[in-house]
């Protein structure tokens, strides 16, 4: 992993959680700027997983366990996706929140990953 | 004219309830993937402590179930996962006090979820309130 990228990615998420709860709790339905801030942070993601498969071979490798950092990715990468389809079928202020919910979880998943990448296993 | 209109139909899960569901599902998702590493990678450096994460995880995706799916059968099936949720993490929370040499490894429920940001001690009491609070509505 790229540290500034991935803690790009982490501030990203994190705004973009902390936003869509704030509009969700005003009583927003889900808007073209909520399900935006979830594309781009899903964008990110599956920019992490280039980088993640690139940057072993440019003398970057992971310290950590790699079946564990790549199941976090790959959790994470479902989550918007599924999220953003129930958003807009269910056009309700709890899917706002929803959004911001997942959001917050793929901040903190991006976090561990960097941890597992930069930990050495035990 | 008589207005022939069919009752409308009131989601089971609505509101606070869904955002509870999601963060179950999160915690769900979670427990499985880590589980999952622990039991693929390296479940003979701690057999007990990896089982139980394993355990864990299968109880918080049929809890998560249980509170999506209607019926008073599900019903009672929320309320004995959740309780299972609840007494689990106390348990191997303070066993992971008493006893770190057994309980010490990386679980959902070790140090009453310290991992998952004490979310595992906070959710079952979360999931009985609600479900407490919409007793009645099922049958």
């Amino acid at each position: 992993m790229i540290q500034w990228f991935s803690w790009l990615q982490i501030s990203v998420a994190v705004f973009a959680g902390v936003s869509c709860l704030a509009l969700g709790l005003l009583g927003r339905k889900p808007s073209d700027l909520v399900l935006g801030a979830l594309a781009l942070v899903e964008v990110l993601l599956l920019a992490q997983l280039v980088v993640a498969i690139v940057a072993p071979f440019v003398g970057n490798p992971p310290l950590g366990y790699p079946l564990e950092f790549y199941t976090y990715l790959i959790s994470a990468i479902l989550l918007p996706p599924v999220v953003g389809f129930w958003a807009l079928v269910e056009r309700t202020r709890s899917s706002t929140v929803i959004v911001g919910v997942i959001c917050l979880a793929v901040a903190v998943m991006v976090f561990r990953m960097n941890v597992i990448w930069l930990m050495p296993t035990a | 004219m008589q207005e022939i209109t069919s009752p409308p139909r009131r989601p089971r899960i609505s509101g606070i309830g869904r955002v509870l569901v999601v963060v179950y599902g999160i915690l769900a998702l979670g427990a499985t993937g880590r589980s999952f590493v622990q039991v693929v990678g390296k479940f003979h450096e701690a057999p007990i402590a990896y089982s139980l994460s394993a355990v864990a995880a299968v109880v918080y995706i049929v809890a998560t179930v249980a509170l999506i799916a209607p019926g008073p059968v599900w019903c009672r099936v929320a309320w004995i996962t959740i309780t299972f949720e609840l007494v689990g993490v106390l348990t191997v929370g303070t066993l992971s006090l008493t006893h770190p040499d057994l309980f010490a490894h990386p679980s959902v429920w070790s140090f009453f979820g310290i991992g998952y940001l004490f979310i595992p001690v906070v959710l079952p009491v979360l999931g009985m309130i609600w479900l407490r609070s919409r007793r009645g509505l099922d049958s």
